[in-house]
């Protein structure tokens, strides 16, 4: 008896010290980081530091707690600024620069050119660029196959917006919430997918 | 010219050809005409994608790199620096002067510095103890640009040339070993910066791309032995010479990262985590990249 107690207590104590050198290892790999890498051009030392998300996120492995990620989910919902006029649809046209567009919010960017959306990088979108990536769904028919009406809009704003509203540890950026893309970029987009006459309805 | 060379000149302009053919398209194809193409299946095997992977195998016998290796080895045993003295005293980690299978045991821990380095890291600290060069003036142009060869790029491109077709045996014996292949996994998988990017984002799945560009998924074995090979690696996009430095560099500008410092512990620990990962595989030496 006395062993198995004893044991109990050796591998709570070794867990707990598991534990503790992991998060070491992740405390000393930030400021290890932080004190290697210096700013340059627009990218500033800052980017270094978790908001709660990716704090979250990293903490748990991309797997967090569900309630966890529900609350925070909301939080990042509340975050969304929708278009005043209530419109949603832009030009499908400029969407489609946008989505071609992998420029934007690196050390070499800057200086008042717009920011690209990075969409091609890891999506298929239209049907004439086959040089696409696939980190994220395939987009093709997007607005044929699930609608188009402003619900629709509302949520394809809302996920380019932020897409940690929807999915806690997605791997898609924040491009409304980081500031990368206007309200307006992200209309064209919108309308790239959802505007019936744009290419990736067709 | 050599029937091999000559192949691999006529792969190339072939090549150049297809990007020339695919830039065109890409100006005259007014968005409408889109939908004509709709029908093509949707991932059809990019020609560039195609032709290079030809071009690579015609040159993987004969290639620009060694050019760079010849470079590389001719600045190892010249007499240079403010010391005036040869590199041919650097210990690469198996004693002094020994450049045969140091690079497929880098990066590892060396007790002289009290710090983990990589080959380019560890360079560097014999060209600033022996001859006497300053370590901020190499950490200023570090890499390749135009024709500008920043002379680290050149001697790590030696020395990794004189672990061709050596088993990769980055070693994990000492606790500083283990603990830097730790760190290196906690920095591939930390997640910041307005994209929400870690290495992990785009190197930590299979089979994933970027546009037509593969990612070798660095968790793995496998993967990681792809990310090892080709480097040094000359790029045929613009026509230059790299090392891991650079790519690790380059790859942190993409994750909209600040920039980390040349040479530092860091990247040191992130090739370790790599090249750990791709431990026991055999390295095919400098290489030519895309």
């Amino acid at each position: 008896m006395k062993t198995f107690q004893a044991s109990i207590l050796g591998a709570a104590a070794l867990a707990i010290a598991f534990t503790a050198q992991a998060q070491d290892y992740r405390a000393q790999a930030i400021s290890m980081m932080k004190r290697d890498f210096h700013a340059k051009g627009i990218a500033h030392m800052d980017r270094l530091n978790e908001d709660a998300v990716q704090l979250v996120c990293n903490r748990s492995h991309d797997n967090p707690p569900k309630d966890v990620a529900e609350r925070l989910q909301q939080d990042q919902l509340a975050t969304v600024q929708y278009p005043a006029d209530g419109k949603y649809l832009g030009d499908w046209q400029a969407g489609e620069k946008i989505a071609q567009n992998g420029a934007g919010m690196t050390w070499k960017d800057g200086g008042g050119k717009p920011n690209g959306g990075s969409c091609y990088n890891c999506h298929q979108i239209g049907p004439a660029t086959t040089s696409f990536g696939d980190i994220g769904n395939s987009l093709l028919h997007f607005g044929k196959t699930r609608g188009y009406g402003a619900d629709m809009q509302k949520y394809v704003y809302g996920k380019i917006y932020n897409a940690k509203a929807y999915n806690l540890c997605s791997k898609m950026p924040r491009f409304g919430h980081s500031g990368t893309l206007t309200e307006q970029q992200i209309k064209d987009l919108v309308a790239l997918l959802l505007d019936p006459n744009s290419p990736v309805n067709k | 010219m050599s029937s091999i060379k000559l192949r691999a000149v006529v792969a190339l302009s072939g090549l150049a050809l297809v990007c020339a053919a695919q830039a065109a398209q890409k100006e005259a194809a007014p968005p409408k005409k889109a939908a004509a193409h709709a029908k093509k299946p949707a991932a059809a095997k990019d020609p560039v994608a195609a032709d290079f992977e030809k071009f690579h195998e015609i040159m993987e016998e004969d290639s620009p790199a060694e050019l760079f290796e010849a470079k590389g080895a001719e600045m190892w045993k010249a007499k240079r620096g403010p010391n005036h003295v040869s590199l041919e005293k650097c210990n690469l980690g198996l004693g002094p002067g020994v450049v045969k299978g140091a690079y497929v045991q880098m990066p590892r821990y060396f007790a002289d510095a009290g710090q983990m380095m990589d080959a380019e890291r560890r360079i560097v600290y014999c060209m600033v103890t022996l001859q006497g060069f300053k370590e901020a003036d190499l950490a200023k142009k570090p890499f390749s640009k135009g024709s500008y060869l920043p002379d680290p790029v050149a001697l790590v491109t030696y020395v990794a040339g004189q672990s061709r077709n050596m088993k990769i045996a980055v070693p994990q014996k000492l606790p500083q070993e283990r603990a830097a292949y730790k760190l290196g996994e906690e920095v591939f998988n930390y997640r910041a910066g307005p994209w929400d990017f870690s290495c992990a984002s785009c190197h930590g799945e299979d089979g994933k791309r970027i546009r037509t560009q593969n990612l070798p998924n660095i968790t793995t074995k496998e993967g990681a032995n792809r990310a090892f090979q080709g480097w040094p690696g000359y790029r045929m996009t613009g026509g230059l010479m790299h090392t891991l430095q650079w790519r690790m560099n380059d790859c942190f500008r993409q994750q909209r990262f600040p920039e980390p410092g040349y040479a530092t512990e860091t990247i040191a620990d992130l090739l370790t985590y790599m090249g750990v990962n791709a431990n026991g595989y055999l390295y095919k030496g400098p290489g030519i990249k895309r």
